[in-house]
């Protein structure tokens, strides 16, 4: 039963589209597309919008060519190109949260060049270690919503405003809970399981993702995993949904038991709290929440939970991934590496683009997994 | 298009070493700071820099950008600093400013101006910045870190200020939550040096930074004039003033002296490029180690007019009723107190022409536009620039827009401050062909 609902993440994930397309005749509701997860999902499920992520598809994104300066991530134009081959068609809109200059690209590429109804784009602050940002956040946020509100022709409660805070919490606070069990000796839960988990959670109606997640607690205590785990690894970056780097890693005697990533746990770090104003409460939650590295400054508050995360988890050594010419999460590897290293967790860096090329990676890893596994002795 | 070739008079700058000696003396006293017990600071060209001015007339800043362009320019000591960087353990597709930087602090060395290399990184009292583009507060994020393995407690402030960007005023909360951070900055100003603030000395700072970066904007409105008074070569000399000291009434009185050099120039028909016959407009930094292809273009006859680049990185515009991309006129008065200085810097800046594209693509496809139109430019060269995310960003979504008015485009890839990304004889051919494509002949020397 167990594999049953890891294979309903993983059909989820494949097949996103058809999905979509089938909730929004069954709904005759209205679909938003967004590209980061600092765009409060909160607001949309209170507008009875269904959020879901736009990701790429890892094939190369030749037809961005015109639209975006191929020195950007290959996140951004492999998200551009799905709009562009028409896959995400059955979107009614799009909202972006501010993060980086690479996905404001994306979505104004997309707003300018796709047919949509709808196109918003919130200006979250990136100064979230001020005491300015959540006030702030909050005037933007309500801007936001009042915009909606204009899109869906009617007001947004306080009442919708709880469930939406309800259900995002939810959902947040299940998969933390299943990611508790990748802490055991032999977790009970892979890698490639995680990340299926939490993408799929970006890409369905989140009450039935929680209602998955149910029955997956219920029958996880139960669950006998036939791996032997080996090396405990943690895997750091930014957005990474490449599912065959995640299980070749794995097949090579080794277990990510915990993520840093957007598309893992920091999109489910953090709950957004009980405040009278409903809307500040949203702010505080996406100003409070682990940061992304572009909003992580002056302090690296990031490294001290990656640290935190990794003796949590009992890693034994960390993949830390760059998305080639991401400048934010670039600039945190050697400060990542050497927090890291206080706590006795070698870090290896590996650039990825849109296509991983594992011949050489498998190498890579494979000698990282030695030096952690001590056969580096012998030599 | 100019039909005949005609030679139009051409003279040097008469205030070209008041120029050179200002940039001489900026790194120079910033160098030099503590010696004559001042304070120095490091920070981004375009940080609130006359905040800091408040703590005292022997305040000195050191500019990122700046200064990761003068080490571009220098291109051996810039591929010493990015050994020094890669060998750190950081990316080499980062922003070319930033790892010239990072490189010289892993070095230990500074440059001047003239680029001349001194033992020892001057390391700065405090870092001041602020943030709009990815990398703006990770840069000195980085320094601080850097700083502190080696032993050295920097402290650092950084403002936000990426709220978006509009041609009409900016909403409230949106200057609000910037001159809110900029109060407290302040209090922080006075916490980590140990000086009492001085308002006036706010004001007067923020008096002249309106005052300069509105002259530039005078002085690049005058490069309508045909033939150009000024080339875009000529301009990045001068420009860098407001880059580094857009603050200081020095500042301010250069370009005062200035302007009415250049106006005397258009009076007197004093042209930059004496064959100009074609008149261009680039855009975002140049490949800063190979500025020759400014001369490569002069054999063409063809003159770069400058670019919202130079004329709007510091330089403050705004448009008339009738569309008019004019000169942004500084206030009438002065600013009085703390809070008005702080809230009029704000506004002033949030109108920056240079952050309209880090929003909207089509907002600097329009400013472009009216450039093209105004200072008469046959065409645009586009330098995708692999060093800067931020002024490269939309750049594929202006060309579209300037191709879809007619516009001649010619896009060329490279790097402002790492030449192993730029190939000078591949894009000097290019060019060249462009120019032909253009109908334009290589002059006889």
């Amino acid at each position: 039963m167990t594999q049953e609902v890891f294979q309903k993440f993983k059909d989820w994930i494949d097949n996103r589209h058809e999905y979509a397309k089938e909730w929004k005749e069954k709904t005759k509701q209205k679909i938003a597309g967004y590209f980061c997860t600092y765009v409060p999902e909160e607001i949309l499920i209170a507008a009875d919008v269904l959020p879901v992520r736009i990701l790429g598809s890892h094939e190369p994104p030749i037809v961005t060519e015109p639209y975006i300066f191929a020195m950007f991530c290959h996140l951004c134009r492999d998200c551009l190109a799905q709009g562009l081959k028409g896959r995400f068609d059955y979107l009614d809109g799009i909202v972006e949260g501010q993060s980086c200059l690479h996905l404001r690209q994306a979505f104004n590429a997309w707003r300018l060049h796709i047919p949509t109804n709808y196109a918003y784009y919130i200006h979250v602050p990136h100064g979230v270690q001020t005491r300015h940002a959540a006030p702030y956040l909050a005037h933007e946020l309500k801007k936001f919503k009042r915009s909606l509100e204009d899109w869906i022709g009617r007001k947004i409660t306080d009442s919708d405003l709880d469930r939406g805070i309800r259900v995002m919490n939810k959902n947040r606070e299940l998969m933390r809970k299943v990611y508790e069990y990748r802490k055991l000796d032999n977790p009970k839960i892979t890698g490639l399981e995680a990340m299926e988990m939490v993408l799929s959670s970006q890409m369905v109606d989140k009450e039935e993702h929680s209602k998955l997640l149910e029955q997956l607690l219920q029958e996880l205590p139960e669950r006998e995993m036939n791996r032997n785990p080996g090396v405990r690894l943690m895997i750091i970056g930014s957005e990474d949904d490449d599912r065959v780097f995640m299980q070749n890693v794995e097949n090579l005697g080794a277990t990510f038991v915990i993520d840093e990533h957007c598309t893992g746990s920091r999109y489910l770090w953090g709950r957004v709290g009980s405040v009278e104003d409903r809307v500040l409460a949203i702010a505080e939650r996406y100003v409070d929440r682990v940061p992304c590295p572009s909003k992580d400054w002056p302090e690296f508050t990031r490294a001290k939970h990656v640290v935190n995360l990794a003796q949590e988890y009992k890693a034994q050594g960390a993949l830390v991934i760059q998305n080639k010419f991401c400048d934010p999460h670039g600039i945190e590897i050697p400060p990542l590496r050497d927090a890291l290293k206080t706590v006795g967790v070698p870090t290896y860096p590996l650039e990825f683009d849109v296509t991983v090329p594992w011949g050489q990676f498998r190498t890579r890893v494979e000698a990282f997994l030695e030096t952690l596994t001590g056969l580096e002795d012998l030599f | 298009m100019v039909e005949t070739l005609k030679k139009y008079p051409a003279e040097p700058l008469k205030c070209w070493n008041e120029a050179k000696n200002l940039r001489k003396s900026y790194y120079e006293n910033y160098l030099n700071a503590h010696e004559k017990g001042g304070l120095r600071w490091a920070g981004g060209a375009w940080s609130f820099s006359a905040v800091p001015a408040g703590l005292g007339e022997d305040v000195y800043s050191v500019t990122g950008e700046p200064y990761g362009a003068t080490i571009a320019f220098h291109k051996d000591f810039a591929a010493k600093c990015h050994d020094a960087v890669e060998e750190a353990g950081f990316p080499r597709t980062l922003c070319a400013y930033m790892r010239n930087y990072w490189g010289a602090l892993l070095l230990d060395k500074f440059i001047l101006a003239d680029g001349t290399i001194v033992d020892g990184y001057p390391t700065p009292d405090f870092i001041w910045q602020d943030h709009i583009c990815c990398s703006h507060g990770k840069w000195y994020e980085v320094v601080k870190w850097l700083e502190k393995k080696n032993g050295k407690e920097v402290p650092m402030y950084c403002t936000d200020v990426s709220v978006g960007y509009s041609l009409e005023d900016p909403e409230d909360y949106k200057v609000e939550y910037i001159v809110g951070q900029l109060r407290d900055g302040v209090e922080w100003l006075e916490k980590v040096s140990g000086r009492k603030y001085n308002d006036q000395l706010l004001c007067d700072a923020v008096w002249n930074e309106m005052k300069a970066t509105s002259l530039w904007a005078e002085i690049c409105a005058l490069n309508q004039a045909v033939p150009a008074p000024l080339d875009e070569k000529t301009m990045y000399s001068l420009y860098v003033m407001g880059t580094l000291m857009k603050h200081r009434p020095e500042c301010a009185e250069f370009y005062q002296t200035l302007k009415e050099e250049v106006k005397e120039r258009v009076d007197r028909g004093i042209a930059a490029v004496p064959y100009e016959r074609f008149r261009v407009i680039t855009d975002t930094q140049p490949p800063w180690g190979f500025l020759k292809i400014f001369r490569e273009m002069e054999k063409y006859g063809v003159v770069s007019l400058g670019s919202l680049y130079s004329f709007g990185l510091i330089g403050m515009w705004e448009y008339t009723p009738d569309g008019k991309w004019v000169p942004k006129p500084a206030p009438k008065q002065k600013p009085e107190t703390r809070e008005d200085a702080l809230r009029a810097i704000v506004e002033w800046t949030l109108n920056r022409p240079e952050w309209a594209h880090f929003f909207r693509p089509e907002l600097k496809t329009k400013m472009m536009k009216s450039i093209v139109d105004q200072w008469k430019a046959d065409a645009v060269l586009l330098h995708y620039n692999r060093g800067c995310e931020g002024l490269s960003v939309h750049i594929a979504e202006n060309r579209l827009g300037l191709v879809d008015a007619g516009i001649p485009v010619f896009p060329f890839e490279g790097n402002m401050g790492d030449e192993r990304e730029f190939d000078l004889a591949g894009t000097t051919a290019r060019l060249s062909a462009f120019f032909e494509s253009m109908g334009l002949k290589k002059l006889k020397e």
